[in-house]
């Protein structure tokens, strides 16, 4: 067991290395940091001046280690557009995604097991096909593209819901917050149910693909054998049994979460870390694209751990590992 | 891997015409009896066919600036009071017909998906090819470097990949670069799959005895991959080939969509999107509407032939 969680966490850091690699050298090698930072009228002393104090001289592994050393303080150097350091850029930027992800994500499980479950349980009535194919559309159906139909839907036609940005936010300690406020609470559904969806339509389809399949194992005919109810076997015995896998893949989809915020972010003008992020990728603003590429392998990294620690906790079978019989 | 269903449609005798024996096949069998599946290639070949043709088939130019005409702006489609034939599915603000723009754009989203998928597979394949056949060192950097890209959704690493290669190119120049830039990153982000596929089966032929007799005859080990090994893995990459077109759109129209894809001046489905969806408050929803209908039903379309070939040529399933 304990060489499992080490070789989670000799795994997580192979990760996290290769990525800082990259950074690195997106910073180091993609254009001339040194003439980012000071523009094309810099005088020739200037330069060297920047260059010596970056340490732009050393050997290139010398270059790396400081870099990764910075990096695990969490500092990245100067926003080359906005003359800002990175780290507080990222800072401000963070409750408005971490806000939205996780709403989403909470979104995603309710709803995708509740129906998941309800197409397993019913699995010919009619709602139930309704909502394998309305999942199927769901599948192929672009993020920005469920965006923009539902703020032409609510925000547009029956004008409901507000379009963009987050409403008023709240601020406790350095976190704003859009929770506390009838308008930020607004302002959050539409993104929420984009966000949301595509986990959704996976979740409830791997839930009912589980479900079946437990409700076709041994245990199953014994229980209802024993004339355990019906109602009790589905929620009891199945249900629990299909949440292994379902945490697993939730657990990796938040990186899908993540990653589709960038899409979700732009389509309503959140201002969080994705719109952050395209903004330096239009800008070519190197230290935020890297930091950006950070931050999120540490989230995937972490998270993918958790998974593995709370694998671990549900299925017994994993703890005598392969050694003890 | 051998026994692809190409295989076994020309079981039967051979003097038959080609038409007989596909006929007579499991794959047009299986074809035949889904519904939805014969409706999806229906979808597919027709939205191909017309992006093909563009040329032919749009009513109007939507490039030639001589032809356009501010009056001719804000037009919406012909079935209500203010359309005209003219324009079937409206204008937009510079009076550019929506559905030659659509016509344009969707041959353009089926270039760049295409191209992308098609360097992913050569790449994968390759990789894959001699990381199964060589093993050892070869073979676990692959596939470590294979295992760290696959802890991150595709649509980052071409957003990253899109990025790095416009600050090293300077995209700004030229919009043949942004083209070239798209297919690289989309090629760049899902030769894993590929690769791994490509990899498991190769492992498998290796051992086999076609491979010991060509290694005893001396032939090299490039000829070997590509003449002896290739032609017995390359089954199930078609599958993923498929699949991967439907993701290829989506993630190049996601890109042109976020304003780091293809330029207005030359719009794919995703580029189109989002110059319409500027509009969408204006009331013009036919702007944005049509293109985003048109590039959910490819891809919706393109997912379930997918899925369908998926299912037909898994012998496990029959």
């Amino acid at each position: 067991m304990l060489a499992y969680v080490v070789r989670s966490i000799m795994q997580g850091l192979i990760v996290m290395l290769a990525v800082a690699f990259i950074a690195f050298s997106m910073f180091r090698f993609v254009g001339d940091p040194v003439v980012n930072m000071l523009g094309q009228e810099a005088t020739l002393q200037d330069r060297a001046e920047l260059t010596e104090r970056l340490g732009l001289n050393d050997p290139v592994p010398l270059q790396f280690g400081r870099f990764l050393m910075n990096a695990v303080q969490f500092d990245f150097g100067i926003s080359y557009r906005q003359g800002r350091k990175v780290s507080s850029l990222i800072a401000e930027r963070l409750p408005a995604t971490v806000e939205l992800a996780v709403l989403s994500a909470i979104f995603a499980l309710v709803i995708g097991i509740g129906l998941g479950v309800f197409a397993a349980i019913r699995r010919d009535s009619w709602l139930a096909h309704v909502v394998m194919t309305v999942s199927l559309i769901g599948v192929s159906l672009p993020t920005f593209l469920i965006g923009i139909g539902l703020i032409y839907i609510f925000a547009v036609e029956l004008r409901w819901l507000p379009s963009f940005g987050r409403g008023e936010t709240v601020k406790i300690g350095w976190w704003s917050t859009g929770l506390l406020t009838t308008s930020g609470l607004k302002s959050l559904i539409m993104p929420v149910v984009t966000l949301g969806f595509l986990q959704l339509t996976l979740i409830m389809r791997l839930v009912r693909s589980e479900m079946l399949e437990v409700m076709r194992s041994d245990f199953v005919r014994f229980a209802r054998a024993r004339g355990v109810s019906e109602r009790n076997i589905e929620f009891r015995h199945a249900l629990r049994n299909t949440m292994i896998p379902v945490i697993t893949i939730a657990g990796l989809q938040l990186g899908g979460v993540i990653a589709f915020a960038i899409v979700t972010e732009t389509v309503f003008q959140w201002p969080g870390l994705g719109a952050l992020f395209v903004n330096a990728v239009q800008f070519v603003d190197i230290p935020v694209m890297s930091a950006y590429l950070f931050f999120v392998a540490a989230v995937f990294v972490l998270t993918s751990l958790m998974v593995d620690m709370i694998y671990l906790a549900l299925d017994p079978r994993l703890k005598s590992g392969p050694g003890a019989k | 891997m051998s026994s692809s269903p190409g295989a076994a449609a020309a079981k039967p005798e051979p003097s038959r015409s080609m038409l007989a024996r596909m006929r007579d096949s499991d794959i047009w069998h299986s074809f035949t009896r889904s519904w939805i599946t014969m409706i999806a290639a229906l979808i597919t070949f027709v939205l191909i066919f017309s992006a093909i043709f563009a040329h032919q088939i749009a009513p109007n130019d939507p490039f030639n600036l001589a032809s356009l005409s501010l009056l001719d702006g804000g037009k919406p489609p012909f079935w209500s009071p203010d359309g005209e034939w003219r324009f079937p599915l409206g204008t937009d603000q510079q009076g550019r017909c929506v559905l030659s723009s659509i016509l344009f754009g969707m041959r353009i989203s089926l270039i760049v998906g295409f191209l992308g998928v098609v360097l992913a597979a050569v790449i994968g394949i390759t990789l894959g090819l001699v990381s199964g056949y060589l093993g050892g060192t070869v073979d676990s950097v692959i596939m470590r470097i294979a295992d760290v890209q696959l802890t991150f959704p595709a649509i980052l690493i071409a957003l990253l990949i899109d990025g790095t290669m416009r600050a090293l190119v300077g995209t700004a120049r030229s919009e043949v670069l942004v083209f070239w830039v798209l297919v690289v990153s989309i090629g760049l982000s899902f030769w894993v799959q590929y690769a791994r596929t490509v990899r498991g089966s190769t492992m498998v032929e290796r051992n086999k005895e076609y491979v010991q007799a060509a290694r005893l005859i001396g032939l090299g080990r490039i000829t070997i991959l590509f003449r002896h090994v290739l032609p017995n893995v390359i089954g199930p990459v078609l599958v993923i080939v498929t699949i991967n077109m439907a993701l290829a759109i989506i993630t190049e129209a996601t890109l042109s969509f976020l304003g780091v894809g293809l330029p207005p001046t030359e719009p794919s489905l995703g580029t189109l999107i989002r110059i319409g969806n500027e509009f969408l408050f204006s009331g013009e929803w036919w702007v944005v509407i049509f293109p985003g209908l048109t590039l959910a039903a490819l891809v919706l379309a393109i997912n379930l032939l997918g899925d369908w070939l998926r299912d037909a040529l898994n012998p496990k399933l029959r």
